[in-house]
């Protein structure tokens, strides 16, 4: 022990590792290889600005940009029982739900909410498939249920982005059970005359596809997201082939008459706008960058007080 | 000659000594060997009983998948009279991976649809091995809503490994089809009784067993994924599928005690295989007992008291 050891290497060491590029300033496209400037490609949705690429997308951030003045409530979602089968596997369950956690620093797979886009009032829901798969669990199935009869008590349309692969494995027969019961929340929207529309980005397949992600009134799909229910490499070790390019992508599928839409996540907001608004029978959509609903309260206030100046302006003047 | 599984070759070695014992006696008719076999008789029964006393999951989804299990074909022939095969989900094709149609049981009119695994080369081919395409869940679908119609109640066989995955099936929508499948489950105003006589196989049996009450035969097993699907993700290692098995708590009892199956249908000593009668008849009367605890209810009792059952399923684990 002695100066250089305690002082001079610790100060060596921190000048060299100072050197390194800051973590995700740079992301790297996973298709194209160009490195992309974080700013830029969250600006973008993170849909790659050089080939278009749809990486994928956190829920929160997705709502931020989706609506108005990237304002929404979170709706608040019954707790399930946890770990119902204590599972374990390598791991215990809850382990991999904290691991889960601490990841993506949300409690669950799915966030539900409630807010405005494009002055269109909609409860969103959107799976989060860097958690656990985004896999379907209890708390996904309660989710949707929440979700739905928010939808129903606001008569409010409901657009449910997902991405999973499938039911949660580690909830077993529970897990597969969500199956009816998130269909059960589709058909409650069915009975209210409210529709349903779903987004399907990258990846949705397995007891998620079997189930509230194909009952939407509307399918759209973002470009080149994998959609189906069996994995394609159990596919081709039961068919003995080949599959062929593009097999289970979403322009494949929209092709095969399973989608409604591909449609690029940059412009999915305005498109979920003008469909909404014309199967709730509102008026075509504003066009314009809208502030916040509450920063247009303020906005009005502002006007008003203004024309209210304007005039005290004017008395003071004559 | 019984297909013995893996687990049961102690067995396997007792009956096959008394049967050569027989076999020897036949040749020599100066042999007494009658005591002795019987000895050997008794031993393997006994056996036989303890062997299935305790079944492992994973050897319960052996016993599920015996491949002499009683299947579809077979409990509609045994208990269902008039059965009149429909076919063809008008769009497509006929899927012989599920059997259905109009039929009576114990005189009444019924509509029974069922996953068909097959009985030998030629039929499980035929059958796709119980792995329906879209068409079958389509073909179902049509059904149900026929039965609707007529207020006909609705029994529904579940024996699948799972939904088919295979190219065309795909690309004609088998996650759709299971989705709608399950929809028409929920949205049928007849009372609808489920019997998992096998394999319960994820997806494509939820698209069946959506029913106000499920019956599950003692070694049947109904799981999110099979154990060597489940090993190979999870495990990294798909021959750790007698882990997987025991950690998906897939068996009748395990369901039963999760509130997805009603009631759990007892099996002949040695599975349904040794004694597929019995079985059948067993089936048979738990249907008869689950359809008369609907007699009271209507349509939209029965739509309430269906869709509640799965509402319920989120709020209950097994006990630690």
């Amino acid at each position: 022990m002695n100066w250089i050891t305690n002082y001079v290497r610790p100060r060596i060491n921190s000048i060299f590792s100072r050197r390194e590029v800051p973590e995700n300033l740079w992301q790297k496209c996973s298709e194209c290889g160009t490195m992309l400037f974080h700013r830029e490609l969250s600006d973008n949705l993170n849909v790659c600005t050089n080939c278009d690429h749809h990486m994928a997308i956190t829920p929160r951030a997705r709502f931020d940009a989706l609506f108005d003045g990237g304002i929404f409530v979170e709706i608040d979602v019954p707790e399930p029982v946890a770990d119902p089968l204590k599972f374990r596997d390598q791991k215990r369950y809850p382990d991999r739900m904290k691991a889960a956690q601490k990841k993506t620093g949300e409690k669950e797979a799915m966030l539900v909410v409630e807010g405005e886009i494009g002055r269109t009032p909609i409860v969103a829901a959107a799976q989060d498939f860097s958690f656990m798969g985004g896999s379907m669990s209890m708390y996904v199935g309660n989710a949707i249920l929440a979700a739905a009869e928010r939808a129903v008590e606001l008569k409010r349309p409901l657009v449910l982005f997902s991405a999973a692969g499938g039911a949660r494995m580690q909830e077993g027969i529970l897990g597969l059970m969500q199956m009816p019961r998130t269909t059960i929340a589709v058909q409650m929207l069915k009975q209210a005359g409210l529709p349903y529309i779903v987004v399907l980005t990258h990846p949705t397949t397995g007891g998620v596809t079997a189930s509230y992600a194909m009952l939407g009134d509307v399918h759209i799909a973002e470009p080149n997201a994998l959609i189906g229910f069996a994995g394609a490499r159990v596919i081709e070790q039961t068919i003995r082939e080949k599959l062929p390019e593009g097999f289970q992508r979403a322009e494949y599928l929209l092709d095969h008459g399973i989608l409604d839409r591909v449609t690029k996540r940059t412009e999915m907001r305005k498109e979920l706008v003008t469909i909404i608004r014309m199967l709730m029978g509102q008026s075509p959509q504003v066009v314009g960058d809208l502030p916040a609903p509450e920063q247009l309260d303020d906005a009005i206030a502002d006007a008003e007080n203004d024309v209210q100046d304007a005039a005290e302006d004017k008395a003071d003047a004559t | 000659m019984t297909q013995y599984l893996n687990f049961e070759k102690p067995l396997a070695e007792i009956e096959g000594k008394a049967e050569e014992l027989r076999a020897l006696a036949r040749a020599n008719e100066e042999m007494d060997i009658e005591a002795e076999a019987e000895a050997l008789d008794a031993k393997a029964e006994q056996l036989l009983v303890d062997l299935y006393k305790d079944l492992t999951p994973w050897r319960k989804c052996q016993v599920a998948r015996h491949p002499e299990r009683p299947h579809c074909k077979d409990y509609i022939k045994a208990l269902f009279t008039e059965y009149t095969p429909l076919a063809g989900d008008r769009n497509f094709a006929d899927d012989h991976a599920v059997m259905g149609g109009l039929a009576r049981f114990n005189d009444q009119p019924v509509m029974v649809i069922g996953h068909e695994k097959g009985s030998d080369t030629k039929s499980r081919i035929e059958r796709n091995f119980g792995m329906a395409r879209p068409e079958g869940y389509r073909k179902a679908i049509r059904l149900l809503q026929m039965a609707d119609k007529f207020g006909l109640p609705v029994i529904t066989l579940v024996d699948t490994p799972g939904a088919y995955p295979g190219k065309g099936a795909e690309e004609r929508g088998q996650s759709e089809a299971i989705a709608r499948s399950t929809e028409a489950c929920l949205q049928i105003g007849v009372p609808l009784i489920s019997v998992v006589i096998g394999e319960g196989g994820s997806g494509g049996a939820v698209a069946f067993a959506t029913a106000n009450r499920v019956a599950m035969l003692e070694h049947s097993v109904y799981s999110v994924i099979s154990p060597e699907g489940c090993a190979s993700i999870l495990w990294k290692d798909a021959e750790k599928m007698r882990e997987a098995a025991e950690a998906l708590r897939l068996t009748a009892q395990d369901l039963q005690e999760l509130g997805v199956a009603d009631y759990v249908v007892s099996e002949p000593n040695g599975g349904a295989h040794r004694d597929a009668e019995t079985a059948i008849a067993a089936v048979g009367d738990a249907i008869q007992n689950l359809l008369d605890e609907m007699k009271a209810m209507d349509g939209p009792a029965l739509i309430k008291d269906r869709q509640q059952k799965y509402l319920d399923l989120g709020s209950k684990g097994l006990a630690a």
